[in-house]
């Protein structure tokens, strides 16, 4: 690149990413719908045979949204994020590209076997590791592909002081590699053995061990999949959307390293009361709580960036969406200490309030994050504004009371389930048969099927509006700042 | 400090990784052996088990029902004596689960007969008034895959030294006479059962899934 040269983005690994999001969040989404409403009406179970029961569905919707949805969105926003914070372009190292087009492509195959795989019902069982060894191992190829492109585009950078999403990114990577590689250690028994299927494997870990390991990976794939490489999109692209610098730098690096050092322990709150050694539970619970301080570090920090702008959130449905973002990060990490603490953990474990508290998380945190990122992104991708800015409000509405409608109803059927679980009568015998205590919650179940939908209608319109925003006229240059929708002028080359 | 590790990628990643590898260190290696020891008298599953075993797992059972009892007078009343860990020794992997949207498992061997799980699985609602349990008629139709249990038994006998073939522990012999003995086991739960099918196809020496799968519920207690 020649001196005065304007430095050129390639986008092409970006944008494929950003189709696969697309494509795994309909995907994953309706799958989500479908099997909640399969818990309010079971007769839809049978509609084709064995392969739309709930059972065979449920890790199919997992890993559909976790590794097809968000990994998807955060790929894709590291293909932008990263070449534009190190100042260097892909399409100046014909490698990098190269290894940028693999990792897509490889990805891809992976996904594909695993819904294969998955709805054949070969699984490990593991939540959140069900694949089995083959398909294992290739996600560990595509993991190496994408770390090569991190450390690559770092090596290459022009940039010498790495921004703070560039930290989220890389404990993102070493995160999932480390937890991964060791949850999923398995012996394949086709291989010492002789005998049976080629696909079959048993895991390295036993009964309780197995357990602490799995939970120590599944509470932080949540980690680092969920909440450390999203907040490497909301330090990039709320300050890019917002023309704001983030309020405080000590907070980003407070915040950082205690997310770091804090969220790896929590995992044992999954094994409160379980057959765990009691001091394992007791710093899982400790942590747990510890963990509310460099998570609401980060929320408040990028909540503050917005001080003195709040006008904003009138006029640019994006901001809208990524405060709403973080608050529902603050609302979700507030909420999973309570669910730690002993007392509460007793009464909650094993209900619907778990899966009331992932969802206020994913669906509110990470689900706009991901999409806003993909809003903001867009019009630089393809040189065009956002189609629509009043169905982006409408979008925005109705995802919103999509989530309330789903954490509302499954905080009261899980506070129920509990109660009547333990629910004894004046002479010590428990009150309620087990049954009892599920057709008690099968009004919730439809509530939380309704609120499901409507954030998978809510998606819909998102589609239709980046479907839109391709066919829209071409601009000659892409916005500098903020995005078209802030009501910005858009400079024109 | 802080300024001169985000210009250093390299000792910036080193850093990372140790603060995030030392929890995992500290909470999960020091018990870990521990663990893993077997209660005394527990044996580890029979290959027909094993075979009923993969059927929960390919069918996400886990996904719905628990296989924890805990130390609370409402689940001990409910389901039995809670769980110990040395109960777990020979489960690989785990079978916990994280959400009761059905009873827990455990000790089910202990309060379910053969009959009732064959209903259950055919037809919830005809024992369980209301579940949404979905049925599974595939089940009995499907043959359970022995050759694959019988890998996984050999397996972690080779590999983790489970105590097959050893004094007043499972016998697990070659192939052929693993494939004798889980017929052997598999005899009386048919004969238990009503579907026709069921037993027309052991008579062809045939396992559907549904019979392995009922040796490993019965074998939960």
């Amino acid at each position: 690149m020649r001196p005065g040269q304007m430095l050129s983005y390639d986008y092409t690994v970006a944008k494929l990413f950003m189709f696969s999001t697309i494509v795994f969040g309909i995907v994953g989404m309706a799958i989500g719908v479908f099997i909640a409403f399969e818990m309010a009406y079971p007769d839809l179970n049978y509609i084709a045979g064995e392969y739309s029961s709930f059972s065979r569905l449920r890790p199919l919707h997992t890993n559909g949204v976790i590794f097809g949805f968000m990994l998807s969105g955060i790929f894709s926003s590291w293909y932008y994020i990263g070449q534009r914070v190190l100042k260097v372009s892909l399409s100046e190292s014909a490698f990098l590209r190269c290894i940028g087009q693999l990792h897509f492509w490889l990805y891809m195959l992976v996904m594909v076997l695993a819904v294969v795989s998955l709805w054949a019902g070969i699984s490990t069982s593991k939540e959140y590791a069900e694949l089995e060894w083959p398909i294992d191992i290739l996600v560990v190829l595509v993991w190496v592909l994408w770390g090569v492109s991190i450390f690559g585009l770092i090596g290459i950078r022009r940039e010498k002081t790495l921004y703070i999403s560039v930290w989220y990114y890389i404990a993102t990577f070493l995160g999932v590699a480390m937890l991964y590689l060791f949850n999923n250690m398995e012996v394949p028994t086709r291989l010492v053995s002789g005998y049976g299927s080629w696909l079959h494997s048993v895991s390295m870990y036993a009964g309780t061990n197995d357990a602490l390991v799995q939970w120590w990976y599944g509470h932080n794939a949540v980690a680092f999949v969920f909440t450390v490489a999203i907040i490497a999109q909301i330090y990039y692209f709320l300050p890019k959307e917002s023309g704001q610098p983030i309020f405080s730098y000590k907070l980003s690096l407070f915040s950082f390293w205690g997310l770091m050092f804090v969220y790896l322990w929590a995992g044992g709150h999954h094994l409160i009361y379980s057959t765990v050694p009691d001091w394992m539970q007791t710093m899982g619970s400790v942590f747990s709580v510890v963990l509310i301080l460099p998570s609401w570090g980060s929320a408040t920090n990028i909540l503050l960036t917005m001080k003195g702008e709040w006008q904003q959130l009138r006029e640019n449905p994006l901001i809208k969406f990524m405060v709403l973002a973080s608050t529902f990060y603050m609302f979700s990490t507030l909420e999973g200490p309570i669910l730690s603490i002993k007392s509460v953990n007793a009464l909650a474990h094993f209900t619907d309030w778990v899966p009331g508290h992932v969802h206020d998380g994913t669906l509110g945190w990470v689900g706009f994050m991901t999409m806003a990122a993909l809003y903001h992104m867009t019009p630089r991708f393809f040189k065009r504004e956002i189609y629509s800015k009043s169905l982006m409000e409408v979008q925005f509405w109705i995802q919103t009371a999509g989530i309330v409608l789903y954490f509302a109803s499954m905080w009261i059927a899980g506070i129920t389930q509990g109660m009547m679980w333990r629910a004894t009568d004046e002479y010590g015998n428990l009150l309620y048969s087990f049954i009892d205590t599920v057709t008690v919650l099968i009004p919730y179940y439809w509530i939380r099927a309704i609120g499901g939908l409507l954030y998978l209608i809510g998606f819909f319109i998102f589609v239709y509006n980046i479907y839109k925003s391709l066919s829209a006229p071409k601009l000659n240059a892409e916005p500098k700042n903020a995005s078209p929708m802030g009501g910005m002028k858009v400079e024109v080359a | 400090m802080f300024a001169w590790l985000e210009k250093n990628p390299f000792f910036f990643a080193v850093c990372v990784f140790v603060v995030i590898a030392y929890a995992g260190i500290v909470e999960i290696l020091p018990d870990f052996a521990n663990r893993a020891r077997p209660l005394e008298g527990r044996q580890p599953y029979s290959v027909l088990e094993l075979a009923g075993r993969h059927v929960y797992i390919k069918e996400s059972c886990n996904a719905c029902h628990t296989q924890m009892i805990r130390p609370f007078k409402s689940e001990t009343d409910r389901y039995g004596m809670y769980s110990l860990s040395g109960e777990y020794a020979f489960d690989r992997p785990h079978l916990w689960g994280s959400k009761r949207t059905g009873p827990d498992l455990w000790r089910v061997g202990d309060y379910r007969t053969t009959d009732w799980h064959e209903h259950h699985m055919k037809a919830p609602t005809s024992v369980v008034p209301g579940s949404i349990m979905p049925a599974y008629p595939h089940m009995f139709s499907k043959d359970a895959d022995l050759e694959t249990a019988y890998a996984e038994a050999l397996t972690v006998k080779k590999v983790f030294n489970v105590p097959y073939d050893t004094p007043n522990m499972p016998a697990l012999g070659t192939w052929d006479e693993a494939r004798e003995a889980a017929l052997a086991q598999a005899a009386p739960i048919v004969e238990a059962m009503s579907d026709e099918g069921v037993k027309e196809a052991f008579k062809r020496g045939e396992i559907k899934q549904i019979v392995a799968l009922i040796a490993y519920l019965n074998s939960l207690k």
